[in-house]
């Protein structure tokens, strides 16, 4: 916890799973993504140690150590505490992509995650400069007369008498 | 400036004001039922609050009058400084009797204005009392931020009210226009406010206004940004479209909402507000600008209305720019003329929308061209609109006529300034006469008649009166009681004044006042100006005929609507840019991002450290080496056995590095997470292709691997500068101390995550359960929990795994004699196929698993001072478990684990959660641990630390999520591989698996069990 210089093989073996995991993550095959998320994790799990400083004691307490000598040359345990969950994490997380490419492969017969098709329409319709949705706000068709003429209240019991006009 | 100002009281407690907006609320919510049982007489019943309001506003008048100014607030979120403060002073005095009164004769009107069998009453009755209420608060709402959240309560009301009639498209526009436009002022005040409660220090109205912060850039824009609100409100040029529009709401609506109330919301911020702000840069160019443009054009194009709701439209946009000219104008004289007008306009005004009710609903049209002969046969109705109009026009002895009496008076005694807007006012009294008296004309005259929508507008001879129907007498009530109202208030301008000059004292300059007899000067404009006007009415058809040659260059409500379908265009163009739909697409983008904003930081903004160390030891770089090494290799894989299997040899040699870094609790939890990870891997690797069923994208590898170096690098840029750049001691400084002395352990990492920081732990086991819950969907799809299957229920036939992709062409040979000896090893061993058994793996597994039980347990309780804990035992015990599943199928992991693993991971969650509610029960902080000191039988003193039920938690969470893969991943998936019926969709047939069309990758010699195929 005393020695904060960083640890160049480490930092190596970060770039490198960083490197691998997003290069895998890119692709459009699940087992492909979960293999770079596995990578991606491992390298954030290094990162957050290589973060909590240098190699030292496992941070196991021995008995007759005074209070203040406790921490002296020991490895930092918070970001080992947090790195345990994450590791527990990964594993829940791997199961579920899996279990989705599994589900994937059952409707589908392949394992890849397909474009969007609503996205494309909307992107075609926008190229054609066309609107995406009916909207009444941006027609330009009516005016103010002619749509007053068509607005009345209900007030009348029976049928409306057609006005004054013969 | 009031000497009775409250001083800032935190606290003075509920009072009428909230009683009677609580009351609005309660009888808004119930008025459906009320309208459902009483039908349209419930009316009357609902009218009873507004008119409360208003009496009770009318018993503070002589007190007010005074200058009392009874205040309540009640503390809403202290911390912020907001309080539901309500204060009545003069203006919110008059306010507080026109919504009221105008609410509740509008009301009343309502009662016997639509028909009984008229839709969505019930939801008209309740908008209509929330819209009343709302607008009670914003008048009196001395809070700046409590006005602004009445403000927007009746912009959201209003839009409900003007789309009554929500089948009609014509109705849904008006009501997208005018919340669209409101709401967007409604925002920039906000901003206005906010930035004006910052600099002030207060959020007090009253406060602000008596000491407002000195003139600056910040309090200008803030001005003009609450301006902004208050220009859309009241619907002034250039927002003013939405109000003709909004006259699409029925008409009760248009005269409370759009005469009397809401569009007076503008009025009543400027009123406030000018005092304070009149004198500063922006106030008067914006608000004289406006007032006066929004006076002229509302006036000319009311001219040419032949819908008489529209002419009246047009004309009260024309009216409310007099209005806040008047009274922004900043002086006391116009701010006297202004309150006058302001009054006599809500009377008028909703006086006349009522009246063209009652024509609209007898004659069945509103169409002045329609109607002709109204006022022979009904004189009443007619009289009333009479009065009405000439208190609009500004005929003696009316209120209006009063009001417009002050206002010349006042702008001719006021300079240059004052003289440019009497010419102004001059010239919009000439339009609102020749509007007015064609309105009159229009809806009570005896004149030719057009039919409308003749193919050549044919002007018929007038053949006798428009047929009008009987109405209920009470239905002329409440216009006639406005209009003698306003006729009253003309008669008595020295009451007015004493009333109104309260709230007109707190303006600078010259006392005006309210007379019938301005002088002979303002006499002799006024007589100019009404036979000008009268001048104008005669020569009609050829105003109408000019105005229609006329090019209009814009129209405000063409801009709206061009810039609504640019606006939709706009967002489909970004969102055909941006949302593309292909998740390597955004995953490139988010990571772009990251590698530009947090690599710029990194480069422009940080040190990189002087020092590093190359290596702690060579066994580090050795492992490191193994970990680059598996990641390309992973990387490159086409097969995906291949790559799950290196990828667990990397894992591995993590843990090493792990181990060396002085962390065994993470080396342990990595290996057996590894090895899971890798199970997982098989059992469902085994259902996909071997080879990735398309070829991995060649034509972006190189630009996956640029972005894929670039976000290593930064990753690896700020693992060197996060290490070394501590901005402060590290937390866990204290760690091992505390872990000693409260969490009565030594391992501090295990403290750490059952103790010191267990709140964490809950959230993540929480993720667990969830992920399980996840993997359980997606293969039950429809179900939470899929069956455990005991060797009871097992057919006699062994078949686990027995169905085969590449059955074995020779005859099977003879299973060897030990197995069938003894099949006691494992239960469920005789559920195999037999060429599926192992002798030596059932034996193993038979010695393993109760060993590997026992470890589990040891780590669980050991966990506390050594590396261990509920973490590692949980995934200990889920390998036993997998082990026993491996050897034996799936009726041998139903005997292993006869559980569901929903049940463990909810009794998990309980345990962990439960162990923090106990502690915070006996009066701790939750989550506190305790030591119970033990003397157990044969094991002897033990010092039990509570924190082990947590630990216990955390160990079944885990256990479950173990289970729970090996549940679906595993044995549901083998029972459907062995039934045939893998690809569900719903279809119970069997059918072959369709030949892989994608994928030559199924080659004869695939893995045993990677695909079911029926015989």
């Amino acid at each position: 916890m005393n020695d904060l210089t960083p640890n160049l093989t480490l930092v190596v073996v970060i770039v490198a799973l960083t490197a691998g995991g997003v290069y895998l993550l890119l692709e459009r095959s699940l087992t492909r993504i979960v293999l770079g998320l596995i990578l991606i994790g491992n390298a954030a799990n290094l990162l957050l140690l290589v973060a909590g400083g240098a190699a030292g004691r496992p941070p196991i307490v021995t008995q007759d150590v005074s209070a203040d000598a406790m921490a002296e040359g020991m490895a930092d345990p918070l970001a080992q505490a947090m790195v345990l969950t994450a590791i527990v994490i990964t594993l829940g997380l791997t199961a579920f992509l899996l279990a989705m490419s599994y589900r994937s492969w059952q409707l589908h017969r392949h394992d890849e995650v397909a474009d969007d098709v609503e996205d494309r329409r909307i992107a075609r319709l926008a190229a054609r400069d066309r609107p995406s949705v009916r909207g009444a706000d941006t027609d330009e068709g009516m005016d103010l007369d002619s749509e007053a003429g068509e607005t009345r209240d209900e007030t009348d019991e029976p049928a409306p008498a057609p006005g004054g006009a013969p | 400036m009031e000497a009775d100002l409250p001083v800032p009281d935190p606290e003075n407690g509920a009072g009428p004001l909230l009683v009677l907006l609580v009351v609005h609320l309660v009888v808004a919510v119930g008025a459906p039922v009320l309208v459902r049982w009483m039908g349209r007489k419930a009316f009357y019943v609902l009218a009873l609050v507004p008119a409360a309001a208003a009496v009770w506003a009318l018993t503070w008048t002589s007190r007010v009058v005074d200058g009392a100014a009874p205040s309540e607030s009640v503390t809403w979120v202290s911390e912020l400084h907001l309080a539901l403060a309500f204060r009545l002073d003069t203006l919110s005095w008059v306010m507080t009797v026109v919504v009221g009164g105008v609410g509740a004769l509008v009301l009343v009107y309502c009662a016997s204005y639509f028909s009984k069998g008229a839709s969505g009453t019930g939801r008209f009755a309740a908008v209509f009392m929330g819209f009343s209420g709302s607008m009670l608060g914003l008048v009196t709402a001395d809070d700046m931020i409590v006005l602004f959240v009445f403000w927007e309560l009746t912009t959201i009301t209003s839009y409900l009210l003007i789309g009554h009639y929500s089948d009609r498209k014509t109705s849904r526009r008006a009501a997208m226009e005018a919340i669209v436009v409101t709401t967007a002022g409604g925002l920039a005040m906000l901003v206005g406010l906010v930035l004006i409660g910052t600099q002030a220090g207060t959020w007090r109205l009253s406060q602000v206004v008596a000491d407002p912060p000195p003139s600056s850039g910040t309090i200008i824009t803030a001005v003009v940004l609450v301006l902004a609100g208050a220009l859309t409100k009241s619907a002034l040029v250039p927002f003013h479209f939405w109000l003709p529009a909004a006259m699409a709401a029925p008409t009760p609506v248009s005269a409370y909402l759009h005469a009397a109330a809401m569009v007076k919301a503008g009025v009543y911020l400027v009123a406030r507000f000018a005092p304070a702000f009149a004198t500063y840069a922006g106030w008067r160019p914006v608000l004289l600008v406006a007032g006066s443009a929004t006076l002229l054009l509302g006036g000319y194009r009311a001219l040419r209305q032949n819908d008489l709701k529209l002419v009246l439209a047009f004309g009260t946009v024309s009216q409310l720019g007099l209005v806040v000219l008047l009274v922004g104008y900043g002086t006391r004289a116009t701010a006297l003329a202004g309150l006058a007008l302001l009054g006599a306009h809500a009377m008028f005004k909703a006086a006349l929308f009522l009246v063209v009710g009652v024509v609209d609903s007898a004659a069945g049209t509103r169409d002045l061209r329609c109607l002709t002969g109204v006022g022979r046969a009904r004189p009443w109705t007619a009289a009333v609109g009479a009065v009405a109009v000439a208190s609009m026009v500004g005929l003696p002895p009316t209120a209006g006529y009063v009001a417009k009496e002050a206002a010349l008076a006042a702008l001719a005694d006021d300079g240059t300034t004052g003289a440019v807007l009497l010419v102004m006012v001059a010239t919009g009294s000439v339009l609102t006469m020749a509007y007015g008296l064609r309105f009159w004309w229009g809806a009570f005259g005896t004149k030719p008649v057009v039919l409308v929508g003749g193919p050549d507008g044919t002007v018929v001879p007038p053949d006798g009166p428009t047929t009008l129907r009987r109405r209920s007498p009470l239905l002329g009530l409440p216009s006639g009681l406005l209009t003698v109202l306003g006729l009253a208030a003309g008669m008595a301008p020295a009451l007015s004044e004493r009333v109104l000059g309260r709230h007109a004292d707190t303006y600078p300059g010259p006392a005006g006042h309210l007379s019938l007899w301005g002088g002979p000067a303002v006499a002799g404009v006024t007589a100019v100006v009404l036979a000008t006007g009268l001048g104008l009415f005669l020569v009609r058809d050829k105003v109408e005929q000019l105005q229609a040659r006329v090019w209009h260059p814009v129209s405000a409500d063409r801009i709206y609507r061009r810039g609504m379908r640019q606006l939709d265009d706009f967002a489909a163009d970004v969102t055909g840019a941006v949302q593309r739909g292909s998740l390597p697409v955004y995953l490139g983008m988010i990571l772009m991002v990251f590698v530009v904003g947090v690599g710029s930081l990194l480069v422009t903004s940080t040190q990189f450290p002087k020092h590093v160390r190359a290596f702690d030891s060579l066994g580090q770089v050795a492992l490191g080496g193994v970990v680059v090494v598996s990641t390309v290799l992973v990387a490159r894989s086409r097969r995906r056995l291949k790559a799950a299997i290196l990828l667990g040899i990397g894992g591995y040699a993590i843990a090493g590095l792990f181990l060396l870094h002085g962390a065994p609790d993470l080396a342990l939890t990595q290996v057996l997470v590894e090895t899971v990870t890798l199970v997982v891997f098989v059992l469902v690797l085994r259902r996909l292709p071997t080879y990735y069923s398309v070829r991995p994208l060649a034509a972006s590898r190189y630009l996956r691997l640029a972005l894929g170096l670039a976000v290593g690098l930064v990753v690896g840029g700020l693992a060197l500068v996060a290490g070394s750049a501590p901005v402060a001691d590290p937390i866990a400084k204290h760690f091992p101390e505390q872990a000693v002395d409260w969490g009565h352990g030594h391992n501090v990492v295990n403290v750490t995550l059952v103790d010191i920081r267990a709140w964490d732990t809950v959230g993540e086991i929480s993720v667990l359960l969830v992920a399980a819950t996840g993997v359980a969907s997606m293969v039950f799809v429809s179900r939470r929990t899929g069956r455990i299957f005991r060797t009871d229920e097992a057919s006699a036939e062994p078949g686990v795994w027995g169905r085969n992709a590449d059955p074995p062409t020779e005859p099977l040979p003879e299973p060897d004699a030990g197995a069938q000896r003894n099949t006691l090893w494992l239960a469920a061993v005789a559920t195999l196929a037999p060429r599926r058994r192992s002798v030596v793996f059932e034996v193993v597994a038979r010695v393993l698993f109760h060993t590997m039980i026992v470890y589990s347990v040891y780590l669980l309780f050991s966990g506390h001072n050594a590396p261990g804990g509920g973490f590692a035992a949980g995934l200990v015990t889920g390998i036993a478990l997998t082990v026993r599943y491996l050897a034996a199928g799936r009726y041998e992991l139903g005997e292993a684990a006869p559980v569901q693993p929903g049940a463990l991971l909810g009794a998990g969650l309980f345990v962990a959660a439960g162990t923090g509610v106990v502690a915070m029960v006996l009066g701790a902080p939750v989550l506190t641990s305790t030591v119970v000191p033990l003397d157990l039988p044969l094991i002897g003193h033990v010092e039990l630390v509570t924190s082990l039920f947590f630990d216990i938690g955390v160990y079944l969470v885990v256990v479950g999520l173990v289970l729970d893969i090996l549940r679906t991943l595993g044995a549901e998936l083998d029972w459907r591989a062995e039934s045939g019926d893998d690809p569900p969709f719903g279809v119970p047939t069997r059918r072959p698996s369709p030949p892989v069309a994608s994928s030559s990758a199924t080659s004869p010699g695939s893995p045993a069990n990677t695909e079911a195929v029926d015989p």
